[in-house]
C-alpha cells in the first residue's frame, strides 16, 4: 500500500528508509495483523474478569464473563471511546476558560481582550448584559459561564443550548440527550460503562450522543474564547507543506491544540529574530505549524502550515527542524526517538503531557512571553547543531488561502448582498449552482495512504457542485495539496459551484475564485461550520436535518473524530467515515447508527472505505435533502 | 516437508490465529466479510486451556493418518505434493469418524453443509496463515530439523551460561 499521495512525505520517507528511521508507517506494520476482537469491538476489558472477548463467528463464546453481549460490549466501547473525545476537547475548553478568566482579573497581562466585539457577541448570545459594562466586566461573566459549564449544573449546557436550532433543542429534549455538565457527562459515561451498570445497547448509544453534544459545547466554547483572546480570523494567504521550513532560519514548529501556547509563541517569534541571526541563521526565527494548533495560528496569523497528523514525524526528517514545541493531543510520543536522531528539541510543556526524552517547559498564562521566549531560544541555541549536510527540504508547497471563520464568510456574503448576506448562498443552493455543502473533517490514518480519500473525494464533490468546508488535518490535507486555491477552483469545479465562488471571490476583491475548499479552522472550529449550518436552517425556517448539507471523515483515527462525528450525526447531518469504528462485531449497533438514527435525529452515519463510493453516497444524501426541500 | 510447530511458552490465548485461519477459508477473505458469510467459516486450529496453561492445537498431518484411515467415504486422503491430510467436502458424508478417530479434536464441522472441515495448510499460500498471524511467533512453520536445531541451539546457549557460572 503506497504510505502517502503527498509528494514532500514521500520524499522524506525515503530519507527515513535510507537511514533506518523508523516511523509510525513501519510500527503499523509491525502490529499486523491487528487484533480482530479488537478491530470487531468485541474485546473488553472493563473488570478484572476479564478481558472478555465474543466471537463474531459464533463457535466461541457469545457473552462475556458478566452476561454482556455484542450489542453491550460494542455500545460500551463506543461509549467510552466518545467520552475520551469529549474530554479532550473539555480539556482544550476549560483551559482557555480559566485564561479568560485570568486575564479579566488583570493576571495574565500577555492575554488581553482581542476581539471585544466578539466578547460582547459571545456574551449577548448566553444573555449577559453587555450594556455600560467594560470589557473587564464582560470578560469576567463570560469566563465564570465557561466554567460554570463543567460541572454539576441545574439546566442544560449554556453553550449547547444557544447555539444550536429551537428544533433541535426540541428533539434532543424528546430524546433525553439534553448534556448538562461537560465533564458531568464524561464522567456519567465512564460510570454507564463499568462493570454491571448500563447493559441496554440503545440507552448507551443515546448516552452517547448526549457526551457528543457536550463535546459539541466545548468546542464551541474553545473557538469563542480563542476568537475573544487572539482575534476571530479573516481570510490569509499562505504556503503549505513542508518547504515553509526554510534553511536560512531557525525553524520552530508549533504542534498540538491550544492557541493559548501557539498564539503566543506566534507573537513572540520575531523579537527573537536577532538572536538567531546571531547564530548565523539569516532568515531569523521561521515559525511553521503542525496539526490543529497550527491551523490556529495559520488562521489569526497566516503562520504556514508545515505538515499534519501522519506525517507529522517527517518535519523533523527535514533535518532543517530546529524545535518542536507541543501542548497536547495528536503528539506522538515517537517524536522524542525521531527527534533524537537530529539535533531537534522535543519541548513539552503541558503538566498533562510529558514524553520522556523531550526538554520540558512548563507553561504558564502568568509568565507566557516570558516561556515562550525560553522555548524559542532552545531552538536558537539547537540550529547551532544543524548538520547542513543532513539538510534535506522537499520543495514544492502549494499556495493555500484560509481564515474563514463564520464572520468571513458572512462578510465575504454581504460583498453581494449587504442587507442580507445568507441570501446569495441560499439563492445558488435553490437554483443548483449548488447542489449542497460538504464539511470535510477529521485526521490522516495510516492505514490509508495519506491524503488520497481526501484529494479524490474533492475532486468528485467539486464535479457535483457541493461547496466544501473544511476543517482540522482534513483542511491540512487539502492544503498540502493546493486544493485551498483559486487555481484548484478553475480545475475542478467547472460547473455551478465554480461560478459562485467566482462571483464571491470578485464581489471581496480578489483577482479570481475563492478556493475549491474554504479552510474554516481548527478542529474545534467544526462548530464554525456548524454555525452557518444552523444560521442558514433558521433563516429558512426548517431544521437542520432537511438542509442538505453532510460531513465527511474520510481518513478519520481519533477518539476525538469519534465524537465529533457523532454530534454531527445528532445534529442532522448525514456523516460519512471513510475508518469504520470498532463497531463491526454488533450488527444491532451498526443498523442503529446507520439505519434508526435517521428517524430520531435526521442525522446518520455513512461508513464507506471507498473514496469515489463514498462521494456518490454523500450526493445521493444531498439530493434526498434537496428533493426533501422541493428542491 | 515443513510442518507446523507449536511454542507453547509463547502462546497468549489471543486466538489471533483462529480468526485468520476462518478468514482465509471464507470467500470473502476479510475478517468483516467472512462473519458475515453463509456458510460461516470454521477455525481448523484451537487455542485451548489447562489450568493456566495456553495450548494451541494443531493438526499434524499424520503418517498414518487415523482420520484418513477411519473415512469410510474416501473423503479424506493425502495430497502427495504437500503430505497434508486433507478432506474433501462434496465426498463427506458427514459420518464423523474422522471426528471419533483424531486423537487430537482437531476436526470441526461446517454447520451449514454437514461434512468435516479440518487443516489443509493453506494451499495456495508460502506458509500457513495461523503461523502467519500468530504475534508472538508461538507457531513455527518450518521442517522437523530445523526446529529441533533451534531447540538444540536454545539449550546450548543455557547450558553454555550454566558451565560459565
Amino acid at each position: 500500500m503506497q504510505k502517502s499521495i503527498d509528494s514532500s512525505s514521500l520524499a522524506m520517507l525515503q530519507v527515513a528508509e535510507k537511514e533506518n528511521i523508523k516511523t509510525v508507517w513501519d510500527r503499523y506494520q509491525a502490529q499486523l495483523p491487528q487484533c480482530g476482537f479488537g478491530e470487531t469491538g468485541l474485546c473488553c476489558r472493563h473488570c478484572l474478569q476479564g478481558p472478555c472477548r465474543i466471537d463474531p463467528f459464533g463457535e466461541g463464546p457469545q457473552l462475556g464473563a458478566c452476561g454482556a453481549n455484542a450489542d453491550v460490549m460494542v455500545a460500551r466501547g463506543l461509549g467510552r471511546a466518545i467520552a475520551a473525545g469529549t474530554a479532550a476537547h473539555s480539556g482544550h475548553a476549560k483551559h482557555l476558560a480559566h485564561t479568560l478568566l485570568k486575564s479579566a482579573r488583570g493576571q495574565a497581562p500577555d492575554y488581553p481582550i482581542r476581539d471585544e466585539a466578539k466578547l460582547k457577541a459571545v456574551a449577548q448570545r448566553l444573555g449577559i448584559p453587555v450594556q455600560g459594562k467594560s470589557t473587564q466586566d464582560i470578560a469576567l461573566k463570560v469566563a465564570e459561564a465557561a466554567l460554570a459549564e463543567f460541572s454539576e449544573k441545574d439546566g442544560p449546557s449554556a453553550w449547547a443550548a444557544t447555539t444550536i436550532t429551537k428544533g433541535r433543542v426540541e428533539t434532543f429534549l424528546k430524546l433525553g440527550v439534553v448534556p448538562q455538565g461537560l465533564d458531568a457527562i464524561v464522567t456519567e459515561m465512564l460510570h454507564r460503562t463499568t462493570y454491571g451498570v448500563d447493559a441496554d445497547p440503545v440507552n448507551l448509544l443515546l448516552g452517547g450522543v448526549k457526551c457528543a453534544l457536550a463535546d459539541y459545547a466545548a468546542m464551541h466554547m474553545a473557538t469563542d474564547i480563542s476568537d475573544i483572546l487572539f482575534g476571530t480570523p479573516h481570510p490569509v494567504v499562505t504556503q503549505a507543506n513542508l518547504g515553509v521550513i526554510k534553511a536560512d532560519a531557525v525553524n520552530i514548529a508549533v504542534h498540538g491544540h491550544n492557541p493559548v501556547l501557539s498564539d503566543i509563541v506566534a507573537q513572540v517569534a520575531h523579537e527573537m529574530d536577532e538572536q538567531a541571526r546571531a547564530v548565523g541563521a539569516k532568515a531569523g526565527v521561521n515559525l511553521v505549524g503542525v496539526c490543529c494548533t497550527g491551523n490556529e495560528i495559520l488562521m489569526r496569523h497566516g503562520i504556514p502550515p508545515a505538515t499534519h497528523s501522519v506525517s507529522q514525524e517527517l518535519a523533523v526528517l527535514t533535518g532543517a527542524l530546529d524545535a518542536m514545541v507541543v501542548d497536547y493531543q495528536c503528539v506522538m510520543p515517537s517524536l522524542a526517538t525521531v527527534t533524537e536522531c537530529f539535533h531537534t528539541k522535543l519541548i513539552t510543556t503541558m503538566p498533562i503531557a510529558k514524553i520522556p526524552g523531550a526538554v520540558h517547559i512548563p507553561f504558564s498564562e502568568e509568565t507566557a512571553r516570558k516561556n515562550a521566549r525560553d522555548i524559542i531560544a532552545i531552538g536558537i541555541e539547537a540550529y547551532k547543531k544543524r548538520d547542513p549536510k543532513r539538510v534535506n527540504i522537499p520543495k514544492g508547497t502549494h499556495a493555500a488561502m484560509a481564515g474563514f471563520s463564520t464572520e468571513a464568510i458572512i462578510n465575504a456574503l454581504s460583498m453581494l448582498n449587504k442587507e442580507d448576506p445568507l441570501k446569495p448562498l441560499i439563492d445558488n443552493i435553490v437554483n443548483g449552482n449548488i447542489l449542497g455543502v460538504c464539511l470535510f473533517a477529521g485526521c490522516n490514518n495510516v492505514k490509508v495512504p495519506q491524503d488520497e480519500n481526501f484529494v479524490i473525494m474533492a475532486k468528485e464533490l467539486a464535479k457535483q457542485n457541493v461547496l466544501m468546508l473544511a476543517t482540522g488535518c482534513g483542511a491540512g490535507s487539502f492544503a498540502r495539496h493546493g486544493m485551498l486555491s483559486a487555481d484548484a477552483t478553475k480545475e475542478y469545479a467547472k460547473g455551478g459551484l465554480g461560478a459562485v465562488l467566482t462571483a464571491i471571490g470578485k464581489a471581496v476583491g480578489l483577482d479570481g475564485p475563492l478556493p475549491l475548499v474554504l479552510h474554516m479552522g481548527s478542529c474545534v472550529d467544526n462548530t464554525r461550520a456548524s454555525d452557518v449550518a444552523v444560521a442558514v436552517a433558521n433563516k429558512l425556517g426548517v431544521d437542520i436535518d432537511k438542509l442538505p448539507v453532510v460531513a465527511s471523515a474520510p481518513e478519520d483515527a481519533t477518539e476525538k473524530a469519534i465524537s465529533i462525528g457523532t454530534w454531527a450525526m445528532a445534529a442532522g447531518l448525514p456523516v460519512h467515515v471513510g475508518i469504520v469504528p470498532q463497531v463491526l462485531g454488533s450488527p444491532t449497533v451498526v443498523k442503529v447508527l446507520t439505519e434508526s438514527v435517521k428517524g430520531l435525529f435526521g442525522g446518520y452515519f455513512i461508513p464507506e472505505p471507498d473514496p469515489r463510493k463514498a462521494a456518490a453516497k454523500l450526493v445521493v444524501a444531498i439530493k434526498e435533502r434537496r428533493k426533501g426541500l422541493g428542491l | 516437508m515443513k510442518e507446523i510447530f507449536v511454542r507453547m511458552e509463547r502462546c497468549t490465548g489471543c486466538k489471533t490465529c483462529e480468526l485468520a485461519c476462518r478468514i482465509e477459508h471464507s470467500q470473502s477473505k476479510t475478517l468483516f466479510g467472512a462473519f458475515m458469510e453463509t456458510p460461516m467459516p470454521r477455525r481448523r486450529l484451537f487455542v485451548e486451556m489447562d489450568g493456566d496453561a495456553k495450548i494451541p492445537i494443531t493438526c499434524r498431518h499424520c503418517e498414518d493418518a487415523p482420520c484418513l484411515n477411519a473415512c469410510i467415504s474416501g473423503a479424506i486422503s493425502r495430497d502427495l505434493k504437500t503430505n497434508a491430510v486433507i478432506s474433501n467436502p462434496d465426498k463427506c458424508i458427514g459420518c464423523w469418524s474422522c471426528i471419533m478417530a483424531c486423537p487430537y479434536g482437531v476436526v470441526n464441522r461446517s454447520l451449514e453443509r454437514r461434512v468435516s472441515v479440518k487443516c489443509d495448510l493453506c494451499p495456495g499460500r508460502d506458509s500457513p496463515v495461523c503461523v502467519d498471524s500468530c504475534p508472538t511467533k508461538a507457531l513455527v512453520y518450518t521442517e522437523p530439523e530445523e526446529f529441533s536445531r533451534m531447540k538444540r541451539q536454545a539449550y546450548a546457549a543455557t547450558a553454555h551460561q550454566a558451565v560459565k557460572a
